[in-house]
């Protein structure tokens, strides 16, 4: 409710990050990410060259060390995950005295790991510098069917609403003494995810009327098309083409 | 001189039975401004979501400038009958407000700088310009009910249909509202429980109860009759009376 500004992971700066043009931010980030994820994992110096371009992506668009960790904690049980993989790996074994891990899957924990974060890392910068319905629009841009970022648009616009119904009836359920505390005690919370439910249904039909009423026939708007030009492309996709490279001879020389 | 509306024995029951309009007679003139008024369940929102197509009648029939509404005039019907819907999330669905004000324009034809100019026009109608690049749900509810009613003045519409539109607003948004309203030159229809609303607005008002229109007199008249507010369970607010 009432007026905030923008979208908790979205970092208000007006750095050079900010004001690059959103489709071609969304392509960086989409091939950074592929470069990242062919990479394989004992070619540990391609990932240092990936961090680098990260840390420095994170410098120019000022997002802040706290603000990357904060967000990136999300990612926390993946990472965990991937720990146990050095347990429960075959073939040859490194044996630090107490405990006996396999090589393989410490490289395997080591290459999700660092993908993850990396990966993760690259989502944060996009959101920390980009307007939820700016990603929209970059997605738009990049020729993604319209349905589908219709469906991501209404996605972001409901999901908040939804939330806060549901915390409005966690309110009213507490206001009456409700204090759940064991399982057995999670029927009205089960209940309310239920009415929650059917009323963002009822929403839904009720918004599909909203756009009947405006003539809506299958087919999302476009506002203030402008597409990038070859210069802002150029800059905002140095750094994938350089994680791009990297990756190339990262897998010849493998 | 074509009325704006005409709407002729109008009947609908909603899929479970319950009878909602059981026979509907109302005629508007152009420019007229007409307080919709009557109890909860009386069949306001029902009847409003008939006059642009979203519900069709069982039976009876509605004209809109002279065009009788039917699938082959459902479209220019909507372009001419503008809903605003009582909640305004039901509205915005956008990511921004400009792209919310430019849907409606949009789906008839305008492109570019043409449909810039008419989402900025609707935009400043309501004075709501400096909004244009914010995401409709970080508004106030005041904003966003001034939006809303952007986003259906952006499509030149000859009818303009709302349904609560002062309700949960500030006095001072109220007062917006009011003011904005007035200065608009379309026929309008305005359904509400806020008599003093209805009389600065709407010099005439129309009581509709058990799904038909039972009372068509100047709002001023019937505001005077507590007889006739206590029988369709409306009521002044405490200490408002009229002089003379």
């Amino acid at each position: 409710m009432g007026a905030g500004h923008a979208h908790a992971l979205y970092v208000h700066e007006h750095s050079p990050l900010h004001h690059a043009v959103p489709a071609a931010k969304v392509a960086a980030v989409l091939l950074f990410v592929a470069a990242v994820a062919v990479t394989p994992p004992r070619q540990a110096w391609a990932f240092g060259v990936y961090a680098v371009i990260l840390a420095i992506a994170l410098a120019v668009g000022r997002i802040t060390p706290k603000f990357f960790f904060l967000r990136l904690a999300g990612i926390l049980p993946f990472v965990l995950l991937a720990l146990i993989v050095p347990f429960v790996g075959s073939g040859e074994r490194v044996d630090l005295g107490w405990v006996s891990l396999s090589r393989e899957g410490l490289w395997a924990a080591f290459g999700i790991a660092a993908k993850a974060v990396l990966g993760a890392g690259a989502a944060i910068v996009l959101v920390g510098t980009t307007e939820v319905p700016a990603v929209l629009r970059g997605l738009r841009d990049l020729k993604v069917p319209a349905v589908l970022v219709a469906i991501a648009g209404f996605m972001v616009r409901y999901l908040e609403l939804i939330a806060e119904e549901l915390g409005r009836m966690r309110q009213a359920m507490t206001a009456r003494g409700y204090e759940p505390r064991w399982l057995w005690q999670a029927r009205p919370i089960a209940q309310a995810a239920g009415v929650t439910f059917v009323r963002a249904y009822e929403r839904g039909e009720r918004v599909h009327g909203a756009m009947l009423a405006r003539g809506y026939d299958g087919e999302m708007p476009m506002l203030g098309h402008r597409s990038p030009t070859p210069a802002q492309w150029a800059a905002a996709l140095a750094a994938p083409a350089l994680a791009a490279a990297v990756a190339v001879i990262a897998m010849v020389t493998a | 001189m074509t009325p704006a509306l005409q709407i002729r024995g109008l009947r609908f029951s909603y899929p479970d039975g319950r009878e909602a309009l059981t026979g509907v007679d109302l005629t508007v003139s152009p420019g007229e401004r007409v307080a919709l008024l009557g109890p909860n369940g009386a069949g306001k929102t029902t009847l409003a979501l008939h006059l642009n197509g979203l519900l069709s009648a069982t039976a009876g029939e509605i004209v809109v400038g002279g065009v009788t509404l039917e699938d082959a005039t459902l479209k220019e019907t909507r372009r001419r009958v503008a809903l605003v819907f009582q909640d305004a999330n039901d509205q915005l669905f956008m990511p921004t407000v400009a792209e919310d004000v430019a849907f409606g324009p949009s789906n008839l034809g305008l492109r570019d700088e043409e449909l810039e100019e008419v989402v900025h026009a609707a935009l400043e109608r309501v004075g709501a310009a400096h909004l244009a690049d914010r995401p409709p749900h970080h508004l106030s509810g005041g904003e966003k009910r001034l939006v809303a009613l952007a986003t259906v003045l952006a499509m030149d519409p000859e009818i303009l249909v709302l349904d609560e539109p002062g309700s949960g607003l500030d006095p001072a948004g109220r007062r917006i509202l009011l003011e904005i309203l007035a200065g608009l030159e379309v026929t309008q229809i305005v359904i509400t429980h806020d008599l003093p609303f209805a009389l600065e607005l709407c010099p005439r008002s129309v009581v509709m109860d058990g799904g038909k229109v039972v009372l068509d007199m100047p709002t001023r008249e019937l505001l005077s009759r507590p007889d006739l507010l206590a029988e369709h369970r409306l009521e002044l607010p405490f200490g408002f009376s009229l002089a003379g």
